[in-house]
């Protein structure tokens, strides 16, 4: 093996959601590039969003993707909202909030237990990690269940739920109703907090991320469901700025669009609103923070791991604080009135920012649409992330450093079904 | 030997593989019973075929995947179909009725850089398919039913009727009787338990059309109950739209 000219290649990345590939280029000891090749095939939903009613929109933009379908309703309506002039009131956002935390907590759980955990344990997937450590992933997949639990309860199901609606809900749940997922979520806390405790002994990589971070932030509460856009480079923007400063290009190696912030790389996701926001988490979660050993900050994107998991700790304290100050909302939904107007939306996936931009006509109906998902955002970030591994890890065998790449990867959760997409990994050192 | 499970995406949300993750009280019991072979989303363990069982998500919408899921197929004894992509094309198959050309440059400038086809068809299109589960995303329960058929050898118990009959045995009042509300109920496969319903929805027809679907009947009904004939042609045209549009002309001005 020699570092002048290696070739490694991985014919598929596991344990992300969607598809796609890795194209590094080592040459002369130095790396060339590091294309994150996303060739899941398009599916063209702002394509075909256009000429549909606006209601509609939350259902069809929920199937982008199955991991974090709240979040593509939610940024759905709230740019439904925003063009309509709707204020849905304090108790239907109270219940949207709820349902966010329970989509935080399923798809943190799913990805700190069953995707990326792994990697710190060098096991292929949570099946093997269970085999030694059963309690483990049972602790794991028990507070996966309590987060669909709320999907389920709130949203009437876990995976594309059919309660929301853009004004509301159809129906409310009442009070009786979620008595149950209240005991069934301060056993999760327990578990969470645990879960907090376990990745925080994890051994991680030294990285430091050196690119701007954007996240909602919201001025009463760790931004989730709504809020304006910040960045740790002190911009402060509403949504309906968002194209002014985040601008998406195609590069040919990929089916899903890049961004840019003002023309530079930046981050969203778990580090950026933890970096930026986590003096708004509740005290439970930032206790739990700190004895995880995490300062105001964080920004090394192994430890994206340890921030999931307070995560999970603040959607379950907020959860159960939702359901303990509950007022029904009624109606279950407002009175929304379509007029011809341009509405933004944000809201913070479980993986970073997602933004929605809709043009309406005087009837309702969508004459154009702009999604802008958080792994399209993250792309340009993950690759310099991997020219860096790579550039500082050259000694290391190939098979060495192409785990090393796809745990690089995992950090950042991406969704590549959300961004159009598969993950398969080739490294030419040359 | 415990037989080999695999599971394989094509085009897709990833709904409905996180459905066999989703079950998170049987999950370790079925990776107890079946060794998984692929399963990219949950796995970094791959193992060469043959596969005992292979699970199919996502529709078929390039060259490349119309020689993959042959492959695929070779390769499995037993083939199943899970959700609506697999099975009826997804939503993505609103472009078979569409430019796919257009399509591509709205959401891409360089259009050039797509491969993709003109259409997305369900995997049966394709190749012979054992059995196909209905849904979008499919339904927890009856993914357990179907592995666990497959896995002892028999049929699978997955009822072939309307959601009506969901709505009714769990006694629900009927959306579009009581309310009013347009409601796809009496043409859609059972499948979800009536989840619409149960939050007074109407169903918008997430499993797709059941075998002998009156749609002609269904589209005066739902006119009706106030819908005109665009918002009736949206209604069908969502996930299942390529498997409403080859059922029976909904279309009752013709």
């Amino acid at each position: 093996m020699t570092h002048r000219s290696r070739q490694l290649r991985v014919s598929s990345l596991a344990r992300v959601e969607g598809e796609g590939a890795l194209h590094v280029v080592v040459a002369d000891g130095h790396v060339e590039s590091a294309d994150l090749q996303i060739y899941e095939p398009p599916r063209f939903f702002e394509a075909f969003l256009r000429g549909r009613a606006f209601p509609e929109a939350v259902d069809i933009t929920s199937r982008i993707c199955g991991i974090c379908p709240v979040a593509y309703q939610t940024s759905a309506w709230n740019a439904m909202e925003d063009a309509f002039g709707v204020d849905v009131g304090a108790p239907i956002g109270a219940l949207r909030r709820l349902l966010y935390c329970g989509e935080w907590i399923s798809s943190h759980a799913l990805h700190v237990y069953l995707l990326h955990a792994p990697d710190f344990l060098g096991y292929p997937d949570a099946v093997a990690l269970a085999t030694d450590h059963r309690a483990i992933v049972e602790r794991g997949l028990a507070l996966k269940k309590a987060g669909n639990a709320i999907l389920e309860l709130v949203g009437g199901r876990a995976i594309h739920p059919v309660n929301p609606r853009v004004g509301g809900f159809h129906r409310a749940p009442t009070a009786r109703e979620l008595a149950p997922l209240a005991e069934q979520l301060r056993r999760a806390l327990d578990g969470a907090l645990a879960t907090v405790r376990w990745v925080a002994g994890f051994d991680c990589p030294d990285l430091e991320l050196d690119y701007d971070l954007l996240a909602a932030r919201a001025p009463d509460r760790y931004a989730i469901e709504n809020g304006r856009v910040v960045t740790e480079s002190g911009l402060d923007f509403p949504p309906s700025e968002f194209a002014d400063h985040v601008v998406e290009h195609q590069v040919p190696h990929s089916t899903a669009l890049h961004a840019t912030l003002d023309g530079r790389r930046y981050l969203t996701g778990p580090l950026a609103r933890y970096t930026l926001n986590s003096a708004q988490l509740s005290p439970l979660a930032r206790e739990a923070a700190a004895d995880a050993g995490l300062g105001p900050t964080c920004r090394n994107p192994y430890r994206s791991v340890v921030v999931r998991a307070v995560e999970i700790v603040y959607a379950i304290d907020e959860a159960l604080r939702i359901i303990g100050s509950y007022e029904r909302p009624d109606p279950p939904a407002v009175d929304v009135v379509a007029r011809s107007a341009v509405g933004h939306g944000v809201s913070e996936a479980p993986r970073g920012l997602l933004y929605h931009r809709y043009e309406l006509d005087a009837a309702g109906l969508i004459r154009e649409a702009t999604i802008v998902p958080p792994t399209s955002q993250n792309q340009a970030a993950i690759e310099h992330d991997l020219t860096r591994v790579v550039s500082a890890n050259l000694d290391l065998d190939d098979a060495a450093l192409t785990s090393l790449c796809e745990w690089t990867i995992r950090n950042y959760d991406p969704c590549i079904s959300c961004s159009t997409h598969f993950l398969e990994l080739s490294v030419e050192r040359r | 030997m415990k037989p080999s499970l695999a599971v394989w995406k094509f085009a897709s949300c990833d709904g409905c593989q996180l459905t066999l993750l989703d079950c998170e009280d049987e999950l370790l019991t079925i990776a107890g019973q079946v060794t998984i072979a692929h399963f990219l989303e949950a796995s970094s363990q791959v193992l060469p075929g043959p596969y005992d069982v292979s699970l199919v998500e996502g529709s078929i919408t390039t060259s490349a995947d119309v020689e993959r899921i042959k492959r695929v197929r070779e390769q499995s004894k037993v083939l199943i179909t899970i959700g609506a992509c697999a099975t009826a094309g997804g939503i993505q198959a609103l472009r078979n009725f569409g430019d796919v050309n257009e399509f591509r440059s709205v959401v891409y400038a360089t259009p050039s850089y797509i491969e993709t086809l003109a259409t997305s068809t369900p995997i049966a299109a394709h190749v012979p398919v054992d059995f196909e589960l209905r849904g979008c995303p499919i339904d927890k329960g009856q993914l357990v039913e179907v592995i666990s058929a497959y896995l002892v050898g028999r049929k699978p118990d997955i009822p072939n009727t309307s959601v009506c009959t969901e709505c009714k045995r769990r006694g629900l009042t009927c959306v579009m009787v009581a309310d009013g509300t347009p409601c796809l109920g009496p043409v859609t496969h059972a499948g979800c338990g009536a989840l619409c319903p149960s939050v007074r929805r109407g169903c918008y027809g997430c499993f797709g059309p059941m075998a002998g679907a009156n749609l002609l009947a269904l589209t005066g009904q739902l006119k009706t109950c106030g819908m005109d004939d665009a918002a009736v042609g949206r209604v069908y045209a969502t996930f299942n739209v390529a498997a409403f549009d080859q059922g029976e002309n909904h279309d009752a001005s013709q």
